[in-house]
């Protein structure tokens, strides 16, 4: 336990230092962490979803306010989360059926049906009240809702557990965390895995001599035109070089490694080249539930460019990057600041933003943000690890994969 | 269209008066043969759209300038004699009609000879040719001992015919015609297209020479009205000139056999880049940082090259002079000092002497960097002046005036406008407004100067781009002054445009179609304050206006040095491109200008007042009107 502590610890530092960048690490490191976690939480043999749980959002907490811009580490939490919850039904929905000598059919349709009157209305009516958790809300969960389903849901079902299978209880306990732990094995694997599944789509959408633009440097990114080129397709990039951060040049020196014709534009040119561009695409730092996208600045100017100009606005996304909060202001609140001396000299400049000299409040100001935000009216496209879906689409790809109870930490 | 109808308005009188007087004033008095002029209705009413034409379509003579040699000294051994007089009795000529075919007329008309591929050209001359041959045989000599042997063969062929068989003479020239006037849309269609150096050797153009090609056609013409006495000697001085003559301001640089011509008469030689960006062969890309010692050891050789001038081109080529207006002031001051140490060479007159030297400066100029909308219509202006300087003053009375001229440009048209701009754009700002402003635009300083002088309390954020960085100087001067200013890149543009009132916007030129040209990224500037509906206002002088129209950033632009892109200045850790430079497959495009669309732009603020900018054409109009009338 200490030593999970202590883990937990140096990996909130290291986020709030910001020693850790780019959604896609964060997550793994957060999703690793989190088994650890898991594999060394001491689970009581009552209340185990629970517990789990419990403890999962805990450190999950710690670490959303350790970085609260960075929303991979929310994001995985949240699956994390939604991973034990769907164990703990899938187990609970086992064992009723064991009980009751029905069939798991069977069992399905008592619970869409209601199946009063059946002996084993009980657990029927816990496993109904576990699975509606895991939905999102509609009529029909409201409707068939039992009033404990909302309230407490999983003391009642590891309650109900307890008291009919204290036979089996360790093995049960054993089951759980085992799958659950299979299951963030399953989402870690997903999550290393994604460049690959988003980048086998690129040959879909990259055609011959085609030309594409592209801001800040995203791995997805690099393996989508990569992927693109192994196909022996031909095209050109155009990479703006992302000041102050300077990621294009990042990228650029990767995709010439890798033989791709690239061309290293300034932010400024991106009006003036977008006419010659056939698709935009860039790597989303996250994905909102509106289909709004956080990406690296500059980002917006460049979809709205692209916008005038009727170009393609695509955005490459794993699936960690879908976050299911709903934006407001993410210009100013889903961002962040950086140090001004990346945009100015200070010895130049250091008269000027003295704060202690002359008034009081400083003349000069600088300010250099993170991340842009884009409104998905601007997307045309997004492409995550499971396909090609419309900014529109994305509160119900969400909806997949996190549980409506989960949304606040 | 308009190309076609407007120089046959204005040009009719100055080079079709041979054929044209003869048929359509059968009663002139010089007539001497009036049966050959009345027997010929058809051809006269015809020969006015086929005449009017022929300075279109007569191609740049110069393949044989050679030929031209005789006829200059001859040309210059008459203005020897008395050059006023003779140049004022060339333009008497024309009004009256009269047919007494004076040695200017006869020899603009051997000029357009060596074209001798236009049937139309032949046509014309021969028609001087007949003309001249009756009342003054001295003179027909004179003319036919400048024509090239081929043609004078053909002329006297048509000659002969015309004089005893009516029925002939019709139709030679019925198909001389019909040939000129075929040749004639050609032009017509070259020069509406504006195809370089295919319409700038044109007769019309040779009086303000073919380094402002752009220049629309109506603009030659006029000059050429006013003022047909110098322009018709500079006829020869071109052909002599072309060779040193400036390169195309927009020459296409993927065109390979200009592109040797052009290196073989350049001065600075600057080495072309060989990585470079496939969109933009059609531009010179040039290594930078070469050519510098290359021209200072070459200082002493280039003997016609004024020091001011040069002292002016190093400068642009060094980037130690930039802005429009400080490029257009520089100019103009050292065309100056050419002016006050000139002095017009033996056998030479001031106003084509002068002109060809401008020109060859200009040339330099462009060498060293290509010239902006502004520094083409202040050099417009300059040959203008020079082109219409009486020919009675004497030259320290031209100089003078000249240099004058080119005082009053600067003062009139440069740094009034600008007071004046200040003026009108100060009224705009109010208290409290947050106030965008993008690089380091001249105009836009001296409004938030003035503004702040007013003790108008407002902010401003200046927003800068890679790899020029002209912000951070902009930044200096207000924090100076004690400005509030809040400093960013243009990729943060759209995180900070939520807080802004107004942007305003400097502009290299406003083109005709309403495009703001300017420093690059000023349209994304624009293009997110438009999306997040704040008002841009673009301060921009008249004289940068230009009738041009331009609808993308790509084909007609400025490259800049890509390596200011793969490094950083004063960011050591910024090192991923190092080594990289000369990949193949990685190119740097350091593109200096872009457009910005007409829909982006709330109003323009000119020396004229303020203007939406659906207004510029107006402007460009009434500019140039105001232009020729002065």
């Amino acid at each position: 336990m200490p030593d999970v502590q202590s883990m937990v610890l140096e990996f909130v530092n290291k986020l709030r230092k910001r020693k850790i960048e780019g959604s896609q690490a964060t997550a793994r490191c957060t999703v690793e962490l989190l088994r650890s976690v898991i594999s060394h939480h001491r689970v009581p043999h009552a209340n185990q979803a629970s517990a789990l749980i419990d403890a999962v959002k805990a450190v999950g907490g710690q670490l959303v306010a350790a970085n609260p811009v960075e929303l991979a580490v929310g994001n995985v939490v949240r699956r994390v989360l939604h991973i034990i919850r769907e164990e703990d039904l899938s187990l609970a929905t086992a064992a009723v059926a064991g009980l009751d000598l029905l069939d798991a059919s069977d069992d399905d349709e008592d619970v869409n049906g209601k199946g009063i009157g059946y002996p084993a209305m009980s657990a029927a009516v816990v496993a109904a009240a576990a699975r509606s958790t895991l939905r999102p809300p509609s009529l029909q969960t409201l409707l068939e809702g039992t009033p404990e389903s909302a309230t407490v849901p999983y003391t009642s079902s590891s309650g109900a557990d307890s008291e009919s299978k204290t036979a089996d209880k360790s093995s049960i306990t054993r089951k759980l965390k085992h799958d659950v732990i299979e299951g963030v094995n399953q989402l870690i694997h997903e999550i290393a895995g994604c460049h690959e599944q988003i980048a086998e789509q690129a040959v879909e959408h990259i055609h011959q001599n085609e030309v594409i633009l592209t801001l800040g440097s995203s791995r997805t990114v690099l393996e989508f035109l990569c992927a693109a080129k192994e196909k022996k397709r031909s095209f050109r990039v155009f990479v703006a070089e992302g000041a102050p951060r300077y990621q294009g040049h990042l990228l650029a020196k990767e995709l010439v490694a890798r033989g791709l014709q690239t061309t290293v534009i300034t932010d400024s040119a991106v009006f003036a080249m977008i006419s010659r561009v056939n698709m935009v695409i860039i790597g989303a730092h996250a994905v909102m539930a509106n289909g709004g996208v956080i990406g690296p600045v500059g980002v917006n100017m460049a979809a709205l460019a692209a916008k005038k100009h009727a170009v393609p606005f695509v955005v490459l996304a794993g699936s960690h990057k879908l976050c299911p909060l709903y934006p407001h202001n993410p210009e100013v609140l889903l961002n962040e600041l950086r140090s001004p001396s990346e945009l100015l000299d200070f010895g130049e400049f250091s008269d000027c933003l003295d704060f202690g000299s002359g008034s009081g409040s400083p003349l000069l100001q600088v300010v250099n943000p993170t991340f842009d935000y884009v409104p998905p009216s601007l997307v045309s496209l997004f492409i995550t690890d499971t396909g090609g879906h419309n900014p529109s689409y994305m509160y119900r790809l969400i909806a997949d994969y996190y549980s409506a109870d989960d949304l606040v930490m | 269209m308009e190309s076609r109808r407007n120089p046959r308005a204005v040009v009719d009188p100055k080079v079709r008066q041979v054929g044209f007087f003869t048929s359509s004033q059968p009663d002139s008095t010089h007539q001497p043969d009036p049966i050959a002029s009345e027997s010929h209705p058809v051809a006269s009413s015809i020969s006015p759209s086929g005449n009017s034409l022929s300075p279109v379509m007569i191609p740049p003579p110069r393949h044989n300038s050679s030929d031209t040699f005789p006829l200059r000294a001859a040309a210059a051994a008459a203005s020897a004699v008395s050059p006023s007089s003779f140049s004022y009795s060339t333009r008497r000529d024309f009004p009256d009609g009269s047919m007494t075919a004076s040695p200017g007329r006869v020899s603009r008309a051997s000029f357009s000879k060596p074209s001798s591929s236009l049937p139309g050209v032949g046509m014309d001359s021969m028609a001087a040719a007949k003309s001249s041959s009756v009342p003054a045989s001295g003179l027909t000599t004179v003319s036919v001992v400048n024509m090239p042997p081929g043609l004078s063969e053909k002329e006297s062929d048509q000659k002969k015919n015309s004089k005893p068989l009516k029925e002939k003479t019709t139709k030679a020239e019925r198909r001389a015609l019909q040939e000129a006037q075929r040749a004639a849309k050609a032009a017509a269609k070259a020069e509406g297209g504006k195809a370089p150096l295919v319409s700038s050797g044109s007769v019309a153009s040779t009086n303000v020479k073919a380094a402002k090609p752009a220049k629309p056609s109506s603009q030659k013409n006029d000059v050429a009205v006013a003022a047909p006495g110098p322009s018709e000697k500079k006829g020869g001085q071109t052909e002599k000139d072309r060779k040193k003559d400036a390169p195309h301001p927009r020459m296409q640089y993927d065109d390979e056999s200009r592109v040797v011509k052009a290196k073989r008469r350049a001065v600075v030689k600057q080495t072309e880049a060989k990585n470079r960006v496939e969109l933009f062969r059609h531009l010179p890309q040039y290594e930078h940082g070469t050519q510098l010692p290359d021209l200072e050891t070459k200082f002493f050789q280039l003997d016609p090259m004024h020091p001011a001038v040069y002292k002016v081109g190093l400068q642009y080529l060094s980037g130690d002079i930039s802005g429009g207006n400080a490029r257009c002031i520089a100019m103009l001051q050292a065309f100056q000092e050419v002016v006050k140490d000139y002095s017009t060479p033996s056998e030479k007159t001031l106003n084509r002497d002068m002109t060809a030297k401008i020109s060859s400066y200009v040339s330099f100029l462009i060498e060293c960097r290509p010239l902006s909308v502004s520094m083409g219509n202040a050099i417009r202006f300059v040959k203008n002046r020079i082109a219409k300087l009486p020919i009675t003053l004497s030259e320290s009375e031209a100089k003078a005036a000249l240099q004058s001229d080119i005082e009053r440009f600067i003062n009139e048209k440069i740094i009034m406008a600008d007071t004046v701009i200040v003026k009108h754009a100060v009224t705009k700002i109010r208290d409290g407004d947050v106030l965008l402003t993008y690089g380091s635009p001249t105009a836009v300083e001296m409004v938030l100067l003035h503004a702040h002088e007013l003790k108008k309390k407002f902010r401003v954020l200046v927003v800068d781009s890679r790899p020029k960085l002209e912000g951070q100087l902009l930044l200096r001067r207000l924090i100076k002054r004690g400005i509030n200013c809040t400093y960013t890149h243009i990729n943060a543009v759209s995180y900070i445009m939520h807080e802004v009132t107004k942007v305003f916007l400097g502009a290299s030129s406003v083109l005709s179609n309403g495009t703001v040209y300017s420093r690059v990224g000023t349209a994304c500037v624009a293009m997110v304050a438009s999306a997040f509906r704040v008002p841009v206002l673009v301060c921009c002088e008249a004289y940068k206006f230009h009738e041009r129209v331009q609808l993308d950033s790509i084909c007609s632009n400025e490259l800049g040095d890509p390596n200011a892109i793969s490094k950083v200045h004063g960011r050591e850790d910024i090192n991923y491109l190092d080594g990289l430079t000369n990949n193949a497959n990685l190119q740097f495009l350091n593109l200096m200008y872009d457009a910005t669309p007409s829909d982006y732009i709330s109003m323009i603020i000119t020396d004229y007042g303020m203007v939406p900018p659906t207004s510029v054409p107006v402007i460009v109009r009434e500019y140039q009107k105001e232009h020729s009338l002065v």
